[in-house]
């Protein structure tokens, strides 16, 4: 019975942060456009259904997922489990190896089960007239969130500054820009930032704040922060290459059709 | 019957969203950790409503937040006001922001290191209006972010120089701005953007850019989500060098 008081708190929530968006929307309409919403029973609908939504959603993540991840985040990142895997020179880098996987799978994980990633996966494959897949574009967005936090994770405990990640990663997508198929930067900048909201934050943000409390020498205030502009950085990256392999698949398919049409005479 | 096998077939869609994170978990837990999962029949609820949660956020998005963003994009471009279509701009970037949990949690952390840098007194006074000032401060640029990014979609500016101008600023900006400040204006380009924002944005601007001639809703389309994620960056670390 407990979790159905706090769902309908969180609910309440929910209504309060969209609350001004609702106002925006609507206040525009009537005063500036002055035109009334077409179909305005389906869209309330619709918003209903977002507010209801996103209510079970955080609900069911705050009672589920998140307690135990942060757990698993702490206990991951705890001294004395580190020390277990310290080789002949004590402590090194590799011993925070499950550390590693866990952001890895982790980032990967959650960025799958991102709503708004799925919003504009979906917006992408309507755009696109079925050109750019919703799971191709959701697999790669993932792949770039898990590969950046898991080298995030490995900055924390290197204690190296995070803006020599960031401005070389800057340096990579402007080369990539260059040569990217043009339809798909946008996009592509655009995966940068929808990958991180209700949750990954939550979970990347105890990792990184557990890792910076444990390892010698890193202060949580200072290093544990980060993570996040870790997540939002590779995916730019990572779809860009999705479309470079989609485009150069496509390519060589042509090429086999052509050359079979010619055998074929 | 239609509808139920229909109801059934996006939740097992949210299912399959889910289990990647259920494995995840599983298998660290298990075998990592070697630990029992505790209070099972809590998880089993919590994993349940994420499931449900889930398939009523897609049909809401297709029924209400798609549509809505687009139809106002199509009224705007009608209309041909571009002064309140970037009104409009603004005030969406502005009003989703500033309410937004993620950055007042992000906002309260911030103004912790700034009172442990001893940048501010750290009293409760001057957190708490070091926190109000930097959570105005996101908003106004994310504000200003949707702004630019609508007026580029109306004259047709292809977003890579804009964006590699930005990068330029971030970069000049990291140089200046107070080292306790960096990581958290790194960050605060990517906890911007919520939930309910995305999907009206995005659909915004698609909307936009096919209701004008000589745009592409692919090219032109997308781009105003990056935007917004990368104007916070900027403006914080210059409220980091301001206050």
């Amino acid at each position: 019975m407990h979790i159905l008081v706090d769902l309908f708190y969180t609910i309440l929530a929910t209504i309060w942060d969209v609350l001004p968006i609702a106002l925006i929307i609507f206040g525009f309409q009537l005063f500036v456009l002055r035109k009334a919403i077409p179909n305005l029973k389906k869209i309330l609908m619709g918003f209903f259904l977002v507010l209801l939504g996103l209510g079970f959603f955080l609900e069911g993540l705050e009672a589920a997922l998140f307690p135990l991840g942060k757990l698993m985040a702490e206990q991951l990142t705890d001294p004395a489990f580190i020390a277990s895997f310290s080789s002949a020179d004590g402590i090194t880098w590799w011993s925070y190896k499950w550390v590693y996987l866990f952001a890895f799978a982790i980032g990967f994980s959650t960025t799958i089960a991102e709503p708004s990633l799925l919003a504009v996966a979906i917006k992408a494959n309507q755009v696109s007239a079925g050109s750019i897949g919703i799971w191709g574009l959701r697999i790669a967005v993932a792949i770039g969130v898990a590969v950046g936090i898991s080298l995030g994770v490995f900055r924390i405990v290197t204690g190296t500054p995070l803006y020599w990640y960031i401005i070389t990663g800057y340096v990579f997508v402007v080369i990539q820009t260059l040569y990217a198929p043009r339809m798909i930067i946008a996009l592509a900048y655009d995966s940068g930032g929808v990958t991180t909201s209700t949750v990954t934050v939550p979970l990347v943000a105890a990792l990184g704040l557990g890792l910076s409390s444990t390892v010698p020498g890193r202060s949580p205030l200072l290093d544990g922060f980060g993570l996040i502009a870790f997540a939002s950085l590779f995916p730019i990256m990572s779809v860009m290459v999705y479309a470079q392999i989609s485009e150069w698949k496509a390519l060589r398919a042509k090429k086999h059709l052509t050359e079979e049409m010619r055998n074929a005479l | 019957m239609k509808a139920i096998r229909a109801i059934l077939k996006s939740l097992l869609d949210s299912l399959r969203d889910l289990l990647p994170i259920i494995g995840v978990i599983a298998f660290f837990q298990l075998i990592v950790l070697q630990q029992p999962i505790p209070n099972f029949g809590e998880i089993a609820t919590g994993i349940l409503f994420v499931v449900i949660g889930l398939t009523l956020f897609v049909h809401g998005l297709n029924l209400g937040l798609f549509p809505i963003g687009e139809s106002m994009a199509y009224a705007f471009a009608k209309k041909g006001s571009v002064f309140w279509l970037l009104m409009f701009a603004f005030a969406l970037g502005f009003g989703t922001t500033v309410a937004e949990p993620a950055l007042i949690a992000v906002a309260d952390e911030a103004a912790r290191v700034a009172a442990s840098g001893h940048m501010i007194e750290d009293n409760k006074a001057s957190k708490s209006s070091y926190a109000f000032g930097l959570r105005i401060t996101v908003a106004v640029s994310v504000g200003f972010a949707i702004l630019i990014g609508v007026l580029r979609i109306i004259k047709g500016w292809p977003l890579q120089y804009l964006i590699i101008g930005g990068y330029i600023g971030v970069v000049i900006m990291t140089v200046f701005a107070p080292k306790e400040i960096i990581g958290i204006a790194y960050d605060s380009g990517g906890v911007t953007t919520s939930t309910i924002t995305v999907p009206l944005v995005t659909a915004l601007g698609v909307g936009l850019a096919s209701s004008i001639k000589g745009r592409n809703p692919m090219i032109d389309g997308f781009g105003l989500i990056a935007f917004a994620s990368l104007t916070p960056m900027i403006f914080v670390m210059g409220y980091g060098m301001v206050v």
